[in-house]
């Protein structure tokens, strides 16, 4: 985790993903994009790590992150998700979601489709019209999946001008976040702590299970599935709480990690080495887990029975345990036992920092100080 | 309260005919609301002029609009925090060098922004923009000049020999035209003969750059043997000159005689009229004495009449010690000047600092600069050193807590560059809290993550009454949008009894009308937090259909 690279980019940043590469392909990620928030005129942006050979004009360094192109953007952006490889949709806090396009020919981003009333409290009929910030945005080609302030869940469908399903009131409070679970279900959280998983098979407005914690309703502000183990997925609360759930058992998570001093803003499993996750938070920091345990560990649970085993071995209790060690170090309930690693990765606090994206040995990440950091180097 | 140093400047509003119509504003905390009235001056007006339907905002500070300016706000407020931050741990002798660190930190942030703004200005595409920008990179540029010596005289406070060795780096920082023309001279095919290969020689021994004046020297030998020794014996009287260097051990007064003995040997060669042959080099010996006249007819190699002091002092006074300063800085003003002209307001604010009367530099800085963040990020690392007296000002509050208010609460007039103002409002001891109290509430909240973030900068500072008011702010919106479960997590937050009855009243409300309870899941799951109103509490029993007994149990688990 040597070599973090920072910049100040004049404006408060709410959201920062990478570009995913193509699948199969062994390049890595290469250019990342970014929403801002609290500006009077906010934009998206798009911006490149690309190797440059020389040092540029302002004197950056090669690995200093360049801006390729951006785009006015009406409203804070809330969130932001690549749609593909060339389309990036944007939640607006007026309401809209808004789809970009990218063209790498003259780089520059044009808008491709938008849904200007996605959310409202009041409809867009009604003299009292009042618009509602979407909150958050999960995308699986086609389709796109949006939750407001005004607790409601939108199916959208490219090219198609009207929501393929609505469902209005899912949640009489705020939904803060929402992804995917299996492709026709969704888990959306909540402002009074509640994990809810919808399916979309499903016709009513109800939704087909609800797990929270007990005790004080905390707010829970992201989600995020585990990138193999669909029935895994970790949440980050208002208090800066980490809680690991395990949708197919029970109503409770599985894990409760304190971890921050404030609101955690996002949680990312890494895509693909799940046992690393990584947390940002109001608090100025950026936190990464790593629950992989080591080499002797692994081995002494093979060992449990006192005989020598390999992965192949099909004794019950042997696969049980190969079963346990291999599925996944966050449903361990021991926390001695599968030790995680925590490592702060930014070099000094500042505000917060408002969203965060892992890709392969890079992250990125974007503060209310107004700046960007990338490394390269996750896992060196 | 004080005269005014001069006359106010006159804005003219567009669009507004104040001949004809009456005006009238209203003053914000940053800014000033104005438009016209309906009221004409003159008391009979036949003909009904229309009036301007705008209401204008005026600002005075446009500085925070800037995009390249606020990262300069940014990463002074990370580097103003860890000062404020290590202030415990600053003890002893690492003290200076950290605070000059700190210091040096400031200037590099505010020579990249320079830096930046002159690609800006280079690359603008229409004339009146790129002027904009060249005059803000100027303006930079003398903060950054004012900065470094204020570093050199008050923060390092360099003693006599190595204050010099700092003035110099000082000039040379800032007069940096010597090393485009250095490479112009050196990339023609023979330098020697280049049109402004002496203009080179003389600003190199002007900055006491005797090592590379040396060996333009020897070019000048190669090409022109008829001057070959003449050049060796300048050259050898340059490379002989005594001077101080960082890791030398020798002390003040021996490094005074030795100089005064080089200086003895390039008096002789005068008197004996060795370099009579060659006006430029007598002129470069004269100049190495520290002859004042030779030194004033190279004035616009000098440019400007700190570098004629700094040169000045090089050659006739190496070993001056900071109190006298100020003596050679008037004179060599007034020198330079000539009585042609008179000081400009940057002349004055470095004069200021020879006399090292630091409330005059801060004040003649404050009424220079358009925006307060230099003076304020500049009085408090002089607070950290220690250097201000606490005379108090007339509203009670120090200098520094005066200004680091003033420039808080520019932040805040911005839409977007409050979050930094919060940070210096923390560190004004006397009058921050309750200036934060303020503002704050007064921060427009368009989205729940916002609210969310004030709402944690008001818990952090235990400001229950803020958080009170903004919580009952958010949950009224909810209630009016027909969002109660949101409404009861925000006067669940704020622990606002009044509110959650109020909200459990719609609840039941809704529950007459309708005949079933909405929003069940909320009711159902609601925990320890529904025992945070009556009402809530008989809502949730009522909901749920349960005794009393049971309805103990659910509490508690």
């Amino acid at each position: 985790m040597e070599e973090i690279y920072a910049k100040f980019v004049s404006q408060k940043i709410s959201k920062t993903r990478w570009r995913p590469v193509p699948s199969g392909s062994l390049q890595t990620a290469e250019t990342f994009a970014t929403g801002s928030w609290d500006n009077e005129e906010n934009c998206v942006s798009l911006w490149s790590i690309g190797d440059f050979g020389n040092l540029d004009s302002d004197g950056g360094f090669e690995g200093d992150h360049q801006l390729l192109c951006d785009i006015r953007h009406h409203g804070d952006v809330m969130d932001l998700q690549f749609f593909d490889q060339e389309r990036i949709v944007a939640a607006s806090s007026t309401g809209c979601v808004t789809v970009f396009l990218h063209h790498p020919n003259n780089q520059t981003l044009s808008v491709n489709q938008q849904w200007p009333a996605a959310h409202h409290h009041t409809g867009p009929g009604s003299p009292s019209y009042s618009s509602a910030p979407c909150t958050g945005i999960v995308c699986d080609n086609p389709e796109i999946v949006t939750v407001g302030e005004d607790g409601r869940i939108n199916l959208f469908r490219v090219d198609h001008k009207e929501a393929v399903r609505t469902i209005d009131n899912a949640d009489s409070s705020t939904l803060h976040a929402v992804t995917f679970l299996r492709t026709p279900e969704i888990v959306t959280v909540n402002s009074i702590g509640q994990l809810k998983i919808w399916d979309f098979r499903q016709q009513g407005s109800e939704p087909c299970q609800i797990l929270s914690l007990t005790g004080d309703r905390v707010p829970l502000h992201c989600v995020d599935r585990h990138p193999n183990q669909q029935h895994v997925v970790a949440t980050g609360g208002q208090d800066g709480m980490l809680s690991i759930w395990d949708v197919r058992q029970g109503t409770m998570p599985v894990s409760l990690l304190k971890a921050h001093e404030a609101e955690m803003w996002e949680v990312h499993f890494h895509p693909s080495n799940p046992d690393h996750l990584f947390t940002c938070s109001e608090d100025g920091s950026l936190w990464h887990w790593d629950a992989s345990t080591n080499g002797p560990e692994k081995s002494s649970l093979f060992y449990q029975g006192g005989r020598s085993s390999t992965f192949l071995s099909h004794s019950i209790s042997n696969q049980a345990s190969v079963h346990q060690s291999l599925i996944s170090s966050w449903l361990s309930t021991d926390p001695a036992k599968d030790r995680i690693e925590i490592t702060s990765l930014l070099p000094s606090r500042t505000l917060s920092v408002n969203s965060l994206d892992v890709l392969g040995p890079c992250l990125v990440c974007g503060t209310d100080a107004e700046a960007i950091y990338v490394t390269r180097q996750l896992f060196s | 309260m004080e005269e005014l140093d001069c006359e106010p400047a006159i804005t003219w509003i567009p669009g507004v005919n104040s001949k004809k119509k009456q005006m009238c504003f209203d003053w914000g905390p940053g800014e000033m609301l104005l438009c016209e009235t309906s009221f004409s001056k003159k008391v009979d007006t036949s003909e009904k002029v229309p009036s301007c339907p705008f209401i204008y905002i005026v600002r005075k500070d446009v500085d925070v609009y800037s995009q390249i300016l606020r990262k300069l706000f940014n990463e002074s407020h990370g580097i103003f925090i860890g000062l404020q931050r290590i202030e415990e741990e600053l003890t002893g002798k690492s003290r200076k060098a950290q605070l000059v660190r700190v210091s040096k930190n400031y200037r590099s942030v505010i020579r990249a922004c320079m830096e930046e703004m002159h690609q800006v200005a280079i690359a603008a595409k229409d004339p009146a923009s790129g002027r904009q920008f060249s005059s803000q990179v100027s303006i930079l540029s003398a903060m950054e000049l004012i900065w470094n010596l204020c570093e050199i005289l008050f923060i390092e406070v360099a003693p006599a020999g190595p204050l010099l060795l700092h003035l110099l780096d000082w000039v040379r920082l800032h007069v940096c035209e010597v090393d485009s023309l250095s490479a112009d001279v050196l990339g023609s095919e023979n330098p020697s003969k280049h049109e402004s290969f002496w203009n080179l020689v003389t600003v190199l021994v002007l900055q006491g750059r005797l090592d590379e004046a040396r060996q333009m020297l020897s070019k000048e030998a190669d090409a022109n043997p008829s001057c070959a020794s003449m050049c060796r014996i300048l050259g050898d009287l340059m490379r002989t000159m005594p001077i101080l260097s960082p890791g030398n051990t020798q002390t003040l007064t021996e490094l005074e005689l030795k100089w005064q003995h080089w200086r003895e040997e390039c008096e002789r060669h005068l008197q004996d009229s060795t370099f009579a042959a060659s006006p430029r080099l007598e002129a470069l010996c004269k100049i190495m004495l520290g002859d004042e006249a030779t030194l004033l007819e190279h004035k616009e190699l000098l440019s400007n009449w700190y570098h004629f002091l700094v040169t000045r002092l090089l050659y006739s006074n190496p070993t001056v010690k900071p109190i006298d300063l100020h003596f050679y800085a008037q004179s060599s003003l007034d020198m330079f000047l000539g009585g042609e002209s008179s000081p400009e307001p940057l002349d004055n604010i470095l004069m200021a600092a020879f006399e090292f009367d630091i409330h005059q530099v801060i004040k003649e800085c404050s009424i220079a600069l358009s925006n307060w963040w230099f003076v304020a990020h500049l009085t408090d690392l002089l607070d950290h050193c220690r250097l201000l007296q606490s005379h108090n000002l007339y509203f009670g509050s120090n200098m520094r807590e005066f200004l680091l208010l003033e420039y808080a609460s520019g932040l805040f007039a911005h839409h977007s560059l409050w979050q930094l103002g919060v940070d210096y409002f923390d560190y004004c001891p006397e009058l921050g809290r309750v200036s934060l109290e303020l503002h704050i509430e007064r921060i427009p909240l368009n989205t729940e993550q916002k609210a969310l973030k004030v709402l944690r900068i008001c818990e952090q500072r235990q400001m229950t009454e803020q958080v009170r008011s903004i919580c009952k702010i958010l949950a009224m919106k909810a209630v009016r949008n027909n969002r109660l479960g949101s409404a009861l997590s925000w006067s669940i937050r704020a622990k606002d009894a009044a509110f959650a009855t109020l909200v459990s009243d719609r609840f039941l409300r809704d529950y007459c009308e309708r005949g079933c309870f909405s929003d069940l899941d909320l009711i159902d799951n609601l925990g320890p937090a529904m025992m945070l109103s009556d009402r809530l509490t008989f809502l949730v029993y009522h909901s749920a259909g349960i005794s009393p007994d049971l309805l103990f149990l659910k509490v508690c688990l």
